[in-house]
């Protein structure tokens, strides 16, 4: 089924909280650990003991609270991401599809084990705007792309549907926690 | 710069996690059958390169209390620009795509709390330009991947 080299190593299942209220505020040591390991990780032996010295603590405390973080599930994951183009990735479209609400986690199940879908998330729909599960798909090509879409459109019945491709790209950065004004 | 199979296997363990402890690519090296220095070097020149777009933490931002959304905005083409670069400018924000259709302009928005989110997008809303907007909140997160297997 997946031809590409866009191959699936490892995904996450995730309830979404909807509410502000369902996550414990973090401590300001916990903060600060967000903060310094939201910047880029150092390159060097001793990566941690950087890390730490910049919370203010002692590396054991900071690898034991980071230990922590990843238990918790507050850390997603700690490594790196490729640019899409060094794996050769031009075409990049969202996909907005409307799928019967008692047939989503099914169709989301199909379309998630898609090597060439990279996010597939449901979203109340809106008003004008009926379609209540979205998809990334990222190929070499448009054309790919458009494949790939009516495979995915064929797997699952669903014919009602939005290709979005990208014009510009405007911005894309990772966020920087408690660092709002 | 051609990518050798060594590479390819770095890059493929380094998409995965880094091990959490005192010598993360002294770890890593034991894996590869190779050195803690010649990892270390490599990865600086795979970096430098450009093969690497981040190296770090990724936060899951709903188990540090933040709540994220994905806006759609309609707006008039004479406008775009404009919109486009006063909606970058808020940090919350964290991905801006002009897209093809009515819809032309998809945003992504993280925010500690329900009052931020609301004045954010009261002031887009009241952009010039802005004809309509849908807000498109989540339940669940059925896959996030980005890692590419390089063979």
């Amino acid at each position: 089924m997946c031809n590409s080299n866009y191959s699936d190593i490892k995904s996450n299942y995730s309830d979404t909280k909807s509410n502000y209220s369902d996550t414990k505020e973090l401590t300001a040591p916990d903060k600060k650990i967000v903060q310094v390991l939201q910047e880029e990780f150092p390159l060097c032996e001793e990566p941690y003991k950087i890390l730490a010295e910049r919370a203010g603590m002692s590396e054991d405390e900071f690898l034991a609270r980071v230990n922590d973080f990843v238990r918790e599930k507050k850390i997603r994951k700690l490594g790196a991401v490729l640019q899409h183009r060094t794996a050769g990735f031009k075409s990049n479209a969202l996909c907005a599809w409307n799928v019967p609400q008692e047939k989503l986690s099914e169709i989301a199940a199909i379309m998630s084990a898609h090597c060439a879908v990279s996010h597939c998330y449901d979203r109340n729909p809106a008003p004008n705007w009926n379609y209540n599960l979205y998809t990334m798909i990222h190929a070499k090509t448009r054309e790919e792309c458009d494949g790939i879409i009516a495979e995915l459109s064929k797997l699952t019945g669903i014919t009602n549907y939005q290709v979005l491709y990208s014009k510009k790209e405007w911005k894309k950065t990772a966020m920087k926690y408690f660092s709002e004004s | 710069m051609e990518l050798s199979n060594f590479d390819k296997s770095l890059l493929n363990l380094l998409q995965g996690n880094l091990p959490v402890c005192k010598r993360p690519f002294a770890a890593m090296a034991a894996k590869l059958g190779a050195d803690e220095s010649f990892v270390l070097n490599r990865v600086r020149e795979l970096k430098a390169a450009g093969y690497l777009r981040r190296i770090g933490t990724f936060f899951n931002s709903d188990n540090l209390g933040y709540r994220g959304t994905l806006v759609a905005l309609e707006v008039a083409p004479s406008e775009i620009c404009a919109v486009a670069q006063a909606v970058n400018s808020y940090t919350e924000v964290t991905h801006n795509y002009e897209r093809e259709g009515k819809f032309n302009l998809w945003f992504t928005l993280l925010t500690l709390n329900a009052d931020r989110e609301s004045s954010i997008l009261q002031e887009i809303k009241s952009m010039r330009g802005v004809e309509d907007m849908i807000n498109l909140k989540s339940n669940k997160k059925f896959k996030i991947n980005v890692q590419f297997k390089l063979q």
